[in-house]
Formats: structure tokens, sequence, C-alpha cells
């Protein structure tokens, strides 16, 4: 494993749900320390390709999954892989914002306890940290005791961003992770994302072209399960090669 | 009055008619209880047990009935949500969504539940003949929670069913297996349809007669240890209803009035507990 080599790269990956291929040999190395967006019309495997990331397509029935998805240069499908390992490597933000049915403070505390860190002053720390990482501690930190439920449901996703990196993910996973927000909302968690590749890798899933123009750094253009174009963001933008993603840019197909 | 409002105005009375009947139904049970029963119920029969004579109008109560109830509904409850949670975890995070294992677990839960409880007595009977066990409350208690298994496990199922998937996935994301995922996510997040499960089988079970009849047995004393047999309020109420004699006829209805009373309590002060820690559930 040599530096030049990117953290998760992904090889021959094919997807299949019953006979449906959903995903066509993709081979792609994500650029460390960047955010990429994952962009193309709606049902073209965005949100499949991301959830082979963390192996969240374990638990659906009849998907067959073919090449390799290397994490650190280990295949994470392979047979000694231990799944709960790999998904500690990744924080992952849904489309809808999916707090736990406990506290805020529980919510944060919830990785960090089943990995075994049990000091109350370790998980006071880890929990108003990643709060703080994930711009909720000043609007939460004097109810910390209260459901998560409760919060807005902009607060929820910030919560849930703090709760994934409190198990000191490397790779952070967002799957439309504004789409359910509202604009003021959408922004706050852009602005931490942009803030976060210092440290993290961040791959985006997006439908809002916007949104892949205002925070992506590399682009991923899939269609209809196949990777289309990947580049630096502003190549790709601003010259795409293909007319398919020249017509996506252009809305022609959506 | 077009066409569209008389159907709508007509579906409506329709369905105010059948709650009414229903509502009326059970007001009606309740009350009758309430009304034949109330002149009969004093402290002695819920401090006492039945003294020689009892059932043929002389004094005493039916503490024992009580007790044995309590004892045998608990301790079945107990048991049958031991047994249920473990298959319910199992059919909704291990099994696959189209297991057959599952559909055909669910399948005979569904029908096991249709099942009449004397059947399940006669079939605790033939256990008990065949291990050599005399009537007792622990072979009452084990066949009572065979009554209540399919119920509780039908209901705890239905609630784990409706947990949507985002929320294990959140679970299993942090790193989470299985099992932490079930103890500490989808328990918190079902308690209210699990104590509803829990509850609905402990009623079911406290107030059946059928499935204790051969097997906890009757008498007249309190049980003071698991091989003894014990009496159950159902049985009491059913023998003593039974006597050709008004006044123990009325103690009959007083003793409904007390296991009515008792189910209600119990639920209470379950839904009481619940509510402490039904706010953090995600809606």
């Amino acid at each position: 494993m040599s530096d030049s080599q990117s953290h998760l790269r992904l090889r021959d990956l094919s997807v299949y749900y019953g006979d449906l291929q959903v995903l066509k040999k993709i081979t792609l190395d994500i650029p460390d320390r960047k955010i990429t967006a994952i962009i193309g019309p709606s049902g073209c495997g965005k949100t499949t390709l991301l959830k082979t990331m963390n192996r969240l397509l374990d638990h659906l029935d009849e998907v067959r999954i073919e090449g390799e998805v290397l994490v650190d240069g280990e295949d994470i499908y392979g047979p000694k892989i231990e799944v709960t390992h790999i998904r500690k490597k990744m924080g992952l933000l849904s489309q809808k914002p999916q707090v736990l049915p406990m506290s805020i403070y529980d919510n944060v505390a919830y990785g960090p306890r089943i990995h075994g860190v049990r000091n109350r002053k370790r998980l006071d720390f880890i929990v108003r940290n990643n709060l703080a990482m994930a711009g909720l501690w000043e609007e939460v930190k004097d109810r910390l005791h209260q459901p998560a439920s409760r919060l807005s449901v902009g607060q929820q996703q910030r919560l849930c961003l703090a709760r994934g990196l409190a198990v000191e993910p490397e790779i952070i996973l967002g799957d439309e992770p504004t789409s359910a927000l509202d604009p003021q909302s959408s922004q706050h968690v852009e602005r931490r994302l942009v803030e976060l590749k210092k440290d993290y890798t961040v791959i985006v899933v997006t439908h809002i072209l916007r949104q892949a123009r205002r925070i992506a750094d590399y682009i991923v253009f899939l269609y209809l399960g196949e990777l289309v174009e990947h580049g630096p963001a502003q190549e790709i933008l601003s010259n795409p090669r293909d007319p398919r993603t020249r017509a996506y840019m252009t809305g022609e197909i959506s | 009055m077009n066409r569209r409002h008389l159907v709508e105005s007509a579906w409506k009375a329709l369905m105010i008619a059948s709650t009414a009947l229903v509502v009326g139904c059970l007001l009606l049970i309740v009350g009758t209880v309430i009304w034949k029963g109330l002149p009969a119920l004093n402290l002695a029969m819920i401090t006492q047990i039945p003294k020689g004579g009892y059932y043929l109008g002389k004094e005493g109560g039916i503490l024992n009935a009580i007790v044995g109830s309590l004892y045998l509904a608990l301790g079945a409850t107990a048991l049958a949500f031991v047994l249920s949670l473990p298959v319910v975890i199992f059919l909704n995070v291990y099994c696959a969504k189209r297991s057959r294992l599952a559909a055909l677990t669910r399948f005979s839960f569904d029908v096991l539940w249709g099942i009449p409880s004397i059947v399940y007595g006669a079939f605790g009977f033939v256990i008990m003949v065949y291990l050599r066990m005399r009537a007792s409350l622990l072979a009452g208690i084990i066949t009572v929670a065979l009554v209540e298994l399919p119920i509780m496990s039908r209901a705890i199922d239905e609630v784990f069913r409706m947990v949507p998937r985002e929320l294990k996935e959140a679970s299993y994301s942090l790193g989470a297996t299985r099992l932490e995922t079930s103890l500490k996510v989808l328990l918190r997040q079902c308690l209210p349809g699990i104590l509803t499960g829990v509850l609905v089988a402990l009623g079911r079970g406290i107030g059946d007669a059928a499935s204790v009849l051969f097997t906890a047995g009757f008498t007249d004393r309190i049980p003071t240890s698991l091989g003894q047999p014990a009496a159950t309020l159902p049985l009491a109420i059913f023998f003593q209803l039974g006597t050709p004699f008004r006044e123990v006829q009325q103690r009959a209805y007083a003793s409904a009035a007390i296991l009515t009373i008792l189910i209600l309590a119990i639920s209470l002060l379950v839904r009481l507990l619940g509510r402490r820690y039904a706010k953090h559930i995600i809606r």
C-alpha cells in the first residue's frame, strides 16, 4: 500500500438486483480528503454505489455484488472481513436524517459505547467535540438529555453527522444529505462538509447540480448504472466530454 | 343533496352505529358485572380464603383465586415474553425479508392463535400425565404461556415490522452488530408496541379458564410452591355461577368485578411505566 494510492478504490464493481444489473463494471479511485460528488439522473445507481461502500446492501435480498471495493487496499467484500469494522470506517448521512430513539447525548455516544468507550469523562468529551464539529453544540448544549426526535430536521441531520464522526471514520458518505432540509439547514450541512474535507474523504450523492458545483472537488457522473465520466469538478462541469454528461447538465435528461 | 354526499353520510351513520354498538356492549358487560357484583363485594372476599361451605353460601372469600390468578398470569406472561422476544428479533433482524422460515413461523403463530384454549389445556394435561405430574401452578403457568405465546409474538412482531429500514441502517452504519441494534435501538423504538403485546397476552392469560381447568387444578388454599395446585379467578367465577344459590351467584359477579379491576390496574401501571421511556420514540 503506497501513499499514492487512494483510500477507497473500486475495481470492476457490478451490482445486480435479481436479474437487473444496476451498476456496470465500475472502476474508480476516490480522491482522499476531497469532496467527491456522485451525480446523475434518478435511478442511475448513485445510492446503490454509495451503499456498496459500507456494505449496507448486505441486508437486502437478492442482491449480488461482483468486483472489489478496496479500503486501504483491503477488499471489503473479502471473506475474512468483519463488516462492523468496515462500517465503522465510514460515517453515513442518509436522505432523511434518522436519529436513534434516545437522547441527543446518547445518539452521539452510541457508536463510541458500542466500540468500547465506557469512561464517562471521555464520552462527555467525545459528545461535545463532535457536536461542535457538526456545528450543533451551541444549539443543544443545554438540553443534551432531551429526546433527539424533538430537534428540527436540519438539526437532526447535523446530529447524524456528529454521531457518524464520533466513531472516528475515515470516510463520510452522504446520500443526498440535504434533500429533506430547508435551504438554510442545507447550507449549514454543506458548509460542514467543506470544513470536514481537511480531515476526511467525503463522498456525496446529489441530484442537485448546483450543489455539486458549490462543494465538489471531484465529480463522478453515472448514467443507467454506467460510469460515464469522472474527473476534477471544474473540468467536468465546465467542459464535459461525453454527450450524455452534457445532456444531463443542460437538463435534457434528468 | 347529491349522491356522493348521501353515500358519505350513509356510511358515516353506519360507522357511528357500529361503534356505538361495540362500546355499548362493552359498557353493558362491565355495567352488569359491577351492578350485580358490587352488593356482594366486601372486604372478606378479597382478604379471606373460602371457609367450609363457601360454595353453599357460607363465609369466606376468594383470596386463593386472586393470588392464584396473579401468580399464574404473571408467571405465564413472563415465560411467554422470554420466549417471544428472541423469536421476534430472529424473524425481523436475522431472517431475510422474504424468508420462507419467517413466513412459516408467522403462519403457524396465526393458526395457533385460533386454537381454542381447551385444546392447550388438554395438551398440557397429556404432557402432565406422561411426566406423572399433578395439577400444579407450574403446569398451569406453562400451559397458559403456550396460550399467550402466539398472541404476544405476533403482536410484538407487527410492531417490529413497522420499524423503518433506515433506522436499522443508521445503527449498522455506526458499526453496530445486529444484536446491538436489536437490543439498544429496536427495543426502545418498539417499547409501546411491546407493552401492548404483553398486556393483550396477559389479559388473555388471566381471563382464560379452559387451559387451567386440568393443568392448574383448583384448591381452596393459596399455593406456596410451584408444585402445588392453584385456584384461578375464571374458574372461581365458573364454580360460583354453577351453584343454585343466589348469594353465591352474586359472588361470581363480584369475582368478575375483581378480575376486571385487576386487569385494569395492571394495564394502567404498565402504561404508566412505559410512558417514561416512550418519549424518545421516532415517529
